[in-house]
């Protein structure tokens, strides 16, 4: 299968830090990977890369079989979407302006059903003429992934599957949303799309990911299916502390961290 | 962790629900406020004009006897008046729209170009233009003065904005502190310049900057309106074209990028029709401040903030604003005129505390 996207030693030093070391990913239409680490692992300077906002200091990120460079800031908008960490609006837009704001390449009509589509799906509809900066950080949050979600329906619409980039995705969302997040991007996934999100919840991360990606000190030390990522063992050398690896009654690991274990367990 | 009840949204009150006006509507009433304070305008002043008599001066009604009143009405109408009227216009639509476009910029509704020190370096550039450049070639600049002195005004400004951007921008974040703080340095220095030209410049040069930097549109004559008018053509059309740009940049850098926006060119663009409005406006009728700010907001209140819509809506009531206060200013100390500058900034000022109290919170100052 052809990827969707892939690195080559792609390497980015800023100001003479090593943030990303030497990495080769490959990611295929219909994958759905979690990239997990500590702080400071390079995660989010990989996001970027990925999504085209940074340049490699050195390797190539190949996008469809062409250099990420090659592409134009509007072709590329039609072949992946990115949902930023922290986005703040000052001017108030609306919930409805701001998810339309995905469909900026196509006209009135083609955009329509695709916005309607994401106020549902991220079940925004009752806020869609309240005024963003006056929602909370979550309800936020989940605009701007109706926005993203709008923005790969519209690219997916002329060039089939694309990319989904996700920083930190659930960072301000309740258990609820956290989960309804994650099974979106999953359902894209099912569709073709390649999803790539930044998770801090481990558990989350393998539930929902059908490959996890661990980053430590810029570089990949583990890649693979969850069952066999994560371990107690990984956890202490990448994040440094204890975890009780439990296993559900499917095969998947569920994790504990020892300090907030619970009593009688 | 947040415990989520299915009710929280049907709890809000529905007054925050936010309802756009249409465009037509907008654009209508617009229009229609226009041309009632055009001819309001141009009805008063010195010489009276008294409405019914303004149909036939226009030459819209010819049937009616030729007499001296009627000659003396078209000479103050034709020479006068709607030079002036149409001047303040084209200025209140330049200075409202190069506002509302560099709030898009800078994503903050508290930039002004007359507040940010902009149209302070075009004032110092095209003093300079009258100081340096008339010692050296005396009446050949004197004749070129109506194109020179938007020229470089629109140069001062640019080199402002730039300095500006440099300093407030970095990496893809503008820190609105430092933007305001640098904004005023830029001004003072701006001004310092300026007086130091005034000082050095002779009796007549200083009759030329002082005159013009005043504040008024006394001086507005056809080719002064004409020279200026197609830059708010130029600037409206642009403003369509790189509305929907701005529109995604509220949302960041990055993110406009991820959007599909080229946004070094939209910046630059920006820049230029930021730098090139100002400019022009400041070359007419020296620096009026606060018209940048006051429009913006009070559009985004009634139409919201969606930039094409906004833009061109700015310049409409941005004229009208700029054509009300040439009125009252010529009108309310008759037979003398108040430098209009004293207007806008005593309705503006307390307009920019308001909004700045307003924005405290969300602005992080």
């Amino acid at each position: 299968m052809t990827p969707i996207i892939e690195t080559r030693s792609v390497t980015m030093q800023i100001n003479g830090a090593t943030l990303v070391d030497d990495i080769d990913i490959s990611v295929g239409s219909g994958e759905m990977i979690a990239i997990v680490g500590p702080n400071g692992a390079g995660k989010s300077t990989l996001l970027r890369l990925l999504s085209g906002d940074l340049r490699p200091t050195r390797g190539c990120i190949r996008l469809k079989q062409c250099s990420l460079q090659s592409y134009s800031a509007a072709q590329l908008a039609t072949h992946r979407a990115t949902l930023s960490q922290h986005v703040s609006v000052t001017f108030p837009f609306t919930v409805e302006e701001i998810v339309r704001m995905g469909a900026s390449h196509m006209n009135d009509a083609a955009a329509h059903p695709r916005i309607e589509a994401a106020l549902d799906e991220v079940a925004v509809r009752p806020l869609r003429h309240r005024q963003l900066p006056t929602l909370s950080g979550g309800e936020q949050q989940r605009a701007h992934f109706a926005r993203v979600l709008v923005q790969l329906a519209c690219g997916e619409a002329l060039h089939g599957p694309g990319l989904l980039l996700l920083d930190e995705p659930t960072s301000s969302l309740d258990l609820r949303h956290q989960i309804e997040l994650v099974e979106i991007a999953g359902r894209r996934a099912r569709n073709g799309t390649a999803v790539i999100a930044i998770l801090h919840d481990l558990n989350l991360a393998v539930r929902f990911a059908t490959r996890i990606i661990v980053i430590h000190r810029g570089s990949v030390v583990a890649d693979g299916v969850p069952e066999q990522i994560i371990t107690d063992e990984m956890i202490r050398k990448v994040f440094e502390v204890d975890v009780a690896v439990q296993y559900h009654g499917d095969g998947s690991p569920v994790l504990l961290p020892q300090a907030m274990k619970p009593i009688g367990l | 962790m947040t415990v989520v009840d299915g009710r929280e949204n049907a709890k809000r009150p529905r007054r925050s629900i936010t309802v756009r006006p249409s465009p037509a509507l907008i654009f209508g009433c617009l229009l229609l406020t226009l041309t009632g304070a055009a001819i309001i305008a141009v009805t008063l002043g010195a010489a009276g004009i008294p409405i019914a008599r303004v149909p036939a001066a226009l030459g819209i009604l010819v049937s009616e006897p030729a007499d001296t009143l009627l000659a003396r009405d078209q000479l103050v109408l034709w020479s006068i008046r709607i030079p002036r009227v149409l001047a303040a216009a084209v200025v209140g639509g330049l200075l409202a729209t190069s506002g509302a476009i560099m709030q898009g910029l800078f994503r903050n509704p508290l930039a002004d170009p007359a507040l940010v020190g902009v149209s302070s370096g075009g004032a110092f550039a095209a003093a300079s233009a009258i100081v340096l450049i008339d010692s050296s070639y005396g009446d050949a600049f004197r004749f070129m003065q109506n194109a020179l002195l938007p020229l470089a005004a629109f140069l001062g400004s640019l080199a402002t904005t730039l300095i500006l951007y440099g300093i407030a921008s970095r990496a893809g974040r503008t820190s609105i502190a430092i933007f305001l703080l640098a904004g005023l340095a830029i001004a003072a220095i701006a001004n310092a310049g300026l007086g130091l030209l005034v000082f050095i410049a002779d009796d007549r040069q200083l009759r030329d900057i002082t005159f013009w930097m005043l504040g008024s549109l006394s001086g507005a004559t056809w080719s002064k309106a004409v020279t200026i008018a197609p830059v708010l053509a130029v600037g409206v059309i642009a403003c369509v074209w790189i509305g929907r740009g701005l529109d995604v940049l509220i949302l960041g850098e990055s993110e406009a990028f991820h959007s599909g926006i080229n946004v070094e060119r939209l910046k630059r663009v920006s820049i230029v029709l930021i730098s090139a409005m100002t400019g022009v406006a400041v070359s007419i009728c020296g620096v009026v401040g606060f018209i940048g700010i006051v429009v913006p907001h009070l559009l985004r209140l009634m139409i919201g903030p969606g930039h094409r819509i906004l833009l061109p809506a700015s310049a409409l009531l941005g004229a009208v604003l700029v054509v009300g206060a040439d009125t009252l200013a010529r009108t309310i100390v008759a037979p003398a005129e108040m430098p209009i500058g004293i207007l806008t900034a005593a309705i503006g000022a307390p307009f920019f505390l308001a909004i700045l109290l307003r924005q405290r919170g969300l602005a992080g100052l």
